[in-house]
């Protein structure tokens, strides 16, 4: 009795937080770079990056089906080896040490992809390669590359038409694979890909319209390449905003990169979409986030499986009759996660202060007499 | 009936052909030099643009900062030279395994056909020697060339130097992706020759030479650089190869991007840049650019060590450094920033440059004409010949059917055995005649060198020369029909439609791969080929016929060239330079297949003898 009665007490503490995740509503995603060689650098640094930032917001490596051609970092024109960089100045090595690539070089192929989106996999397929996805899932997809009106390029030697694409995601809805799914593509005249979809739930984004070509952006002369795109470096520098408890929505990146900053105009669809986009928040897709449900009521645990088959009904029937409760404030996630701000490399003084400082010091000797000069050195 | 087989139709045809013959022709003509010369205005002329996309959206930093170290193994490499007389092989050696290269040595020897002014003798042999910088993380299959060519005239060591130098900044970085192998021949072009042949393992010209112990992989491009100065104020860029070939147009770009990038004095031909092309001014100078390059292009001499790259598919440069009066100068560094940037940026191909234009005409170094644009001016000149031929042919089948309308048989093709039969057979012999003719100004001069310094007091080469002017000058005096004919007009008319169609194919064949050589013979051959018969003023056709002969046709392009280049000659230095650039013709034919002189002893000089044949029927 004694170890019953401190095993309800204990339980009874422990039970003030209960968690309750309404559906799952957790996030895959598939990101595919299209391009190989070594010119086409920004092509993978984009596809990297994204990477980083879904797995930074707490989606991990099982959930996202990562296809590269993964051959910058071995790359002998490298002069970083192993490293792939996004920013200029060599800030940001997206290469690191824990990205795990599924598809890797040749096995990037729109047979492959069509696969992984419709679920026609051999049965010999480990799981990381597949898109474990059910009808509650939110699914990301990022696709950069090569592009033109109403198709995107593979690997130099087969493309993906806008029609197959529109296909592939009716046939992910029938087959239930999806529960919203958003479609993001970094190429050129990349409006021509998500013109043809026509199953519900899709949102769709891309960098440039038909007709536009999508830019580069950062040339790096120590590497020789452009080392991103455009569009996806001004959606990096929104989604380092992002943290798994924004509440910001679609409506601001659908602001990302207006024609001023990109010089193509992005384009976005949302006429399938059953949700207003500005009730989407980015995590929904981007982050892993639980929806937490904070309850104050003490339940009381008993040992008797009978006795907590009724208890148990009982909470259920009280559930239902009770307003759902608000996503309040949860935990404190910035001092859990713990932001550091981002540290600078300290460089001397450049040529132009030191020139400023001594010529200021020139002048205070000449005009005061050089005879003061002797008391310094 | 249709057209052709009506006969009264026929008829009226070739009226109207014959009568409209003469101002068709001279409108051909005018077209195809109008044509030519409009080449130079912007619709016919394009700006240069990179194809390779490999190539074209990368920008690099050029980091090359030994421009002391440069001049200091220029220093060392022209002293051991001047000690030694020859290469400094052993110098060579021990300097480009210091900087870091697996350094291999290849000897060569080569039997002159006749000794030149520039080798004196009759063998010649030395030593290549070259270093390989391995790429560090890639297998060898594919390279870069840098080389310099180093003669007894033209030292180089500056050259020297910053190859070396270049060689110690490249082995210090890790991005290079294929192998680079730095080359310093020796005799100029017999060693980049015995080089080139080793390595890719033929044998065209018949140099003997050791084989290669270290190879480096297939060579995507070769930059040849020839410095001799400390200093620079421009440099001079050369493309036409042997036999008028040209490296594809990307190189070309490539180099000027670097030029603009580096802000250095890029010319081409010599000549600067014209900046304005929408005055008169820029395209005026743009022909001038352009008729230089038609007339080097001609020659089909290799201009350099990256003219017999060119055989091999391998596409190549010349840069050459000039140092002039002007006041700014570059210095050695900004040369090899150049060089840098173009290295760096041809390590990033993945494909042998291809996207580019093989054919082409620059009449500036930024502007281009493709061969789409400058055909139709050759095609021009070349239907004059078509036209005339035509008019002989209606003209010999008209006397044909009119001897035949009598019989009155209406059959369109009926030959005429008695008079046709004869007309084949006086023709053979003349042909034959100027084609043994042409045998024997292609072998007798070399063969014949050393009777003829025995009887006269001349040099090898001198002989070869005078044999080879006499031989031209003693075809003009042969015996020209062997039987009287019954119709003397119809035996010149079938020698001479044989002998225009037979121009007309040649013409033709060498225009397709040498365009300058086709339009430049074809300007001064077919308007007196068109005018030539026996009839009318025989001395002033017979004066017109001589200077348009490929010989004269020779020396009055080497007056053209040195009056463009702003260097006119004398009467007494041009046919120095003629006789020279004889000499030379057959020489490089020898020793590098230089296509030239079998051209035009083989092929047009016979041709040409068949018109002064046409000339003087009796």
């Amino acid at each position: 009795m004694a170890v019953t009665d401190s095993l309800s007490r204990a339980a009874t503490v422990l039970a003030t937080v209960l968690l309750l995740s309404f559906g799952s509503v957790a996030a895959s995603h598939i990101e595919v770079c299209t391009s190989r060689f070594w010119f086409n650098y920004r092509h993978v640094a984009n596809t990297l990056s994204v990477y980083r930032s879904v797995k930074r917001l707490g989606i991990p490596d099982s959930h996202i089906v990562l296809m590269l051609a993964d051959d910058m970092a071995c790359n002998p024109r490298n002069p970083k080896p192993a490293t792939v960089f996004s920013h200029k100045n060599m800030e940001l090595n997206v290469y690191g040490d824990d990205v795990e690539v599924d598809y890797r070089s040749y096995e990037v192929t729109v047979e492959n992809f069509l696969r992984v989106l419709t679920g026609r996999i051999p049965p010999s397929t480990p799981r990381s390669k597949r898109l474990l996805s059910d009808d509650r899932s939110n699914i990301l997809i990022y696709m950069t590359g090569h592009g033109g009106n109403g198709f995107l390029k593979f690997q130099d030697s087969e493309e993906i038409t806008n029609i197959e694409l529109a296909d592939a995601f009716e046939q992910m809805w029938q087959k239930r694979r999806y529960n919203e799914l958003l479609f993001i593509i970094d190429t050129c005249q990349g409006a021509s890909m998500y013109e043809r979809f026509y199953s519900p739930n899709i949102m769709a984004l891309a960098s440039s319209q038909v007709g536009e070509d999508s830019l580069s952006h950062q040339p790096d002369p120590a590497i020789g390449v452009h080392l991103m795109d455009r569009y996806t470096f001004y959606v990096l520098e929104f989604l380092e905003e992002i943290n798994p408890a924004s509440q910001t929505n679609m409506n601001d990146l659908f602001q990302v990169c207006p024609k001023s900053l990109c010089v193509s105009t992005p384009g976005h669809r949302t006429d399938l979409f059953q949700r207003d986009p500005k009730n989407v928040l980015i995590t929904d897709f981007f982050g892993s986030v639980r929806k937490v449900e904070i309850t104050t009521e003490t339940i009381k645990l008993q040992q008797d499986s009978e006795i907590m088959e009724s208890s148990y009904k009982e909470d259920q029937m009280d559930e239902k009759l009770m307003e759902p409760l608000k996503y309040a404030e949860q935990l404190p996630v910035a001092q859990i996660i713990h932001q550091k701000p981002k540290l600078k490399d300290w460089h001397p003084p450049g040529g132009f202060i030191l020139g400023l400082w001594a010529l200021i010091i020139m002048v205070f000797f000449k005009t005061y007499g050089i005879k003061h000069m002797k008391f310094i050195f | 009936m249709g057209l052709l087989s009506d006969p009264v139709r026929r008829r009226a045809l070739a009226r109207l052909v014959l009568r409209l013959n003469a101002p068709l022709c001279v409108l051909s003509y005018v077209a195809g030099i109008a044509w030519f010369l409009a080449l130079v205005f912007p619709p016919l002329t394009q700006r240069t643009y990179m194809s390779e996309n490999a190539m074209g959206s990368t920008m690099v930093e050029e980091q090359f900062a030994g421009g002391d170290r440069a001049r200091a193994f220029a220093r060392d490499f022209a002293a051991h030279r001047k000690k030694s007389g020859a290469l400094p092989v052993a110098w060579l050696e021990r300097t480009m395994r210091s900087v870091g290269l697996e350094v291999y040595t290849q000897s060569f020897s080569r039997k002159l056909p006749f000794p030149d002014e520039t080798h004196e003798r009759y063998m010649v042999s030395g030593t290549n020697v070259y270093g390989i910088l391995r790429a560090p993380r890639a297998a060898s299959t594919e390279s870069l060339v840098l080389t310099v060519p180093c003669g007894s005239d033209s030292t180089n060591s500056q050259a020297v130097g910053l190859l070396l130098a270049l060689a110690a900044h490249f082995r210090g970085q890790i991005y290079w992706a294929k192998d680079i192998v730095f080359l310093v021949t020796e005799h100029d072009l017999l060693g980049t020759e015995a080089w080139l042949e080793a390595y890719h393992d033929v044998n065209v010209t018949g140099m003997q030479s050791s084989p290669l112990q270290g190879r480096a992989g297939a060579i995507q491009a070769a930059v040849a650089l020839e410095l001799s100065s400390d200093v620079v104020t421009s440099l001079d860029v050369a493309v036409e190869g042997l036999n008028g070939q040209l490296p594809n147009l990307d190189l070309l770009n490539l180099f000027q991007t670097f030029c603009q990038k580096g802000g250095l004095l890029c010319t081409l031909q010599g000549k600067l840049q014209p900046e304005d092309w929408t005055s008169l001014d820029g395209p005026l100078q743009g022909l001038q650019t352009l008729l230089l390059m038609v007339l080097r292009q001609a020659s089909g001499r290799p201009h350099g060590s990256h003219g017999l790259f060119l055989r091999y598919r391998v596409e190549a440069l010349t840069l050459r450094g000039i140092n002039s009066f002007r006041q700014y100068k570059y210095d050695l560094v900004a040369v090899g920033k150049a060089l840098e940037g173009m290295f760096r940026k041809l390590n990033h191909l993945l494909e042998r440059l291809h996207q580019s234009f093989f054919l082409y005409l620059l009449p500036g170094l930024s502007r281009f004409v493709s061969i789409g644009l400058y055909m139709p001016a050759v095609g021009f000149l070349l239907l004059v010949l078509g036209l005339k031929a035509l008019e002989l042919w209606m003209q010999l089948h008209e006397a044909g059917m009119g001897l035949e309308e009598p019989g009155g048989a209406p059959g369109p093709s009926v030959p005429l055995p008695p008079s046709q039969g004869v007309g084949l057979a006086s023709l053979v012999a003349p042909l034959l005649i100027s084609q043994a003719m042409g045998l024997a100004l292609y072998v007798l001069p070399v063969l014949g060198q050393h009777v003829a310094t025995q009887h006269f007091p001349v040099a090898e080469a001198e002989a070869v020369v005078l044999t080879l002017l006499a031989i031209y000058a003693a075809g003009l005096a042969l015996p020209h029909n062997t039987h009287r004919t019954q119709a003397p007009d119809r035996g010149w008319m079938a020698l001479k439609l044989v002998a225009l169609i037979y121009l007309a194919l040649q013409l033709g064949c060498i225009a397709l791969t040498n365009f300058s050589l086709g339009f430049l013979l074809a300007t001064t051959m077919v308007p007196t080929a068109a005018l030539a018969k026996p009839h009318g003023p025989r001395t002033l056709y017979a004066a017109l016929l001589v200077l348009t002969s490929p010989a004269a046709t020779l020396l009055g392009s080497l007056f053209l060239w040195r009056e463009l280049q702003e260097a006119p000659l004398s009467l007494a230095e041009g046919w120095q330079l003629f006789l020279a650039a004889l000499a030379q013709g057959v020489l490089e034919h020898h020793t590098y297949g230089a296509l030239l002189f079998p051209l035009l002893s083989l092929g047009l000089y016979p041709c040409w003898l068949l018109f002064w044949n046409v000339l003087f029927w009796k």
